[in-house]
């Protein structure tokens, strides 16, 4: 079984690091929590299932003193080998125990499914969820809570790891689908595109829950957004300041983002934020053939240039 | 004078030091037409040209934006237009996908001996940001009736 494979792990990895970062039971069934393990009893507390959903890697900028564990699935191994191109991490630091991953659950989506009942257990059947609130059980397909990610999964088995939980998996997901969503909405007019924009941005709080959780954020104590003196952006709640907000963070995460999700999932007004960096994403694949995150030794696009670019045209008027 | 017979619209020019604003200064000097929508912001550099200047621009009164470097391999520090090629292009590639039309966005490479080639291009630009007509902004807060504290 899975978790007691992981627990056995950690427990040889524990007394190389200062804190190992895992997932515990949070403060209701359907909620997993960041655990930070210093001592062999804190191991038991450890959980491992679709709940655990959080990017862990993203606490790692910010602990460059501490020696860290971290336990990731396929997606957020992505992030490590993306802080070993760009230097954030000292890897030499960092132990890194994988688990190959069948797909998460979107918190929302259970949530929503249940009417926002409160939420007595929860259980995993096959390809099920069984959650349990005041008005009864309720089954779910997995499938139909999973993340937007989890159902193109290209990389279920981390790309980075020291230690492996179990057998390594391929993806079952076809490739071409990847991109499906930008090309539908791509299909609508100029004019469609805005208003679908302007409608999701106008609920837009500007609480920045999205760059605080997301790991490729790390210069979120000087960050652009916030910055008055150069009137990047100002206080008004209009919708060009939330337009100017979303720019932003998009345009900086360009060749950098690795499609963890993180922006999306923490938002409190559920906007589909990730999707603005997909498309980045698409069109990164386009122009330098390349995808953020997989291999340590490459430079992010945006951070070099070649004299002759095969795929930029001069633009003619 | 302007091209277009209509009110003038605002385009902003970022203009390298080094050949985009001599090219313009050289059309200016050989008595070249142009329109006067354009306002030049002069950078040292195309490579300064953060991609979100134009999104700024754009949502905050420019109707469009040019942005005109040294021809590649002619920077000046060398390599900076190449980096802007790459980002300047991201950029150009996301507005639509926000719904803000990649017309109203233009760069381009123009060196300082070539006022000819500057009259052509802030003509023909001017004359696509007429096509487009305004851009279509969200009112400004000042403009909306201020919320009221209860
Ligand atoms: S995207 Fe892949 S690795 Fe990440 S949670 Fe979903 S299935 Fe697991
Ligand atoms: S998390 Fe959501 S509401 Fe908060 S700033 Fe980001 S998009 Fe806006
Ligand atoms: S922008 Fe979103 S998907 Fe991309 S790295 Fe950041 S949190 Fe992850």
């Amino acid at each position: 079984m899975t978790l007691s494979k992981l627990k056995e792990l950690v427990q040889q990895v524990l007394p190389e690091v200062d804190v190992l970062i895992g997932y515990k039971q949070g403060f209701d069934p359907v909620h997993a929590t960041p655990a930070f393990v210093t001592k062999p009893e804190q191991i038991n507390d450890l959980i491992w299932n679709p709940l655990c959903v959080h990017n862990l890697c993203s606490y790692l900028p910010f602990m460059k003193d501490k020696k860290v564990g971290v336990i990731v699935k396929g997606c957020d191994s992505r992030t490590i080998v993306q802080y070993m191109q760009e230097k954030l991490i000292d890897r030499t630091k960092v132990r890194v125990i994988g688990i190959p991953c069948r797909g998460v659950i979107s918190v929302n989506k259970v949530l929503h499914a249940v009417n926002h009942q409160p939420i007595e257990s929860i259980n995993f059947e096959g390809g099920n969820l069984v959650v349990k609130t005041p008005e009864g059980p309720k089954t779910i397909p997995m499938d139909e809570v999973m993340p937007a990610k989890c159902s193109i999964c290209q990389y279920p088995t981390p790309l980075n790891y020291d230690h492996l939980v179990g057998e390594a998996i391929q993806s079952d997901k076809p490739k071409e689908k990847v991109f499906e969503d930008i090309k539908e909405f791509e299909k609508l007019s100029l004019e469609e595109r805005r208003k679908y924009w302007e409608k999701e941005f106008d609920r837009c709080i500007r609480c920045y829950a999205c760059r605080n959780a997301c790991p490729m954020c790390v210069c979120q104590d000087q960050c652009l957004a916030e910055s008055r003196d150069s009137h990047w952006t100002s206080q008004r709640d209009d919708l060009t300041e939330k337009y100017m907000f979303h720019m932003i963070h998009s345009l900086h995460l360009a060749g950098r983002c690795i499609e963890c999700g993180e922006c999306e999932r923490v938002c409190p007004m559920e906007i589909p934020v990730a999707k603005i960096k997909k498309k980045i994403g698409m069109e990164l694949k386009e122009l330098f053939d390349y995808v953020p995150g997989i291999n340590p030794e490459d430079t992010p696009p945006m951070y070099t240039f070649k004299a002759e670019e095969a795929t930029i045209q001069e633009h003619k008027l | 004078m302007s091209v277009v017979a209509e009110k003038e619209l605002r385009i902003i020019g970022f203009l390298c030091n080094w050949c985009s604003y001599g090219g313009a200064d050289t059309a200016g000097v050989s008595r070249f037409k142009q329109p006067t929508d354009l306002r030049i912001i002069r950078v040292p550099c195309s490579g300064r040209v953060n991609p979100l200047f134009i999104v700024k621009a754009l949502l905050n009164g420019a109707d469009g934006v040019l942005v005109s470097g040294c021809h590649p391999r002619d920077c000046h520090y060398s390599e900076g237009n190449y980096y802007a090629r790459r980002r300047l292009e991201m950029l150009k590639r996301m507005l639509p996908f926000l719904g803000i039309d990649e017309r109203r966005f233009h760069y381009t490479w123009v060196s300082a001996s070539e006022g000819a080639r500057w009259q052509k291009t802030v003509t023909d630009f001017t004359k696509v940001i007429h096509e487009l007509g305004p851009m279509n902004r969200q009112p400004a807060v000042s403009d909306k009736p201020s919320a009221k504290i209860t």
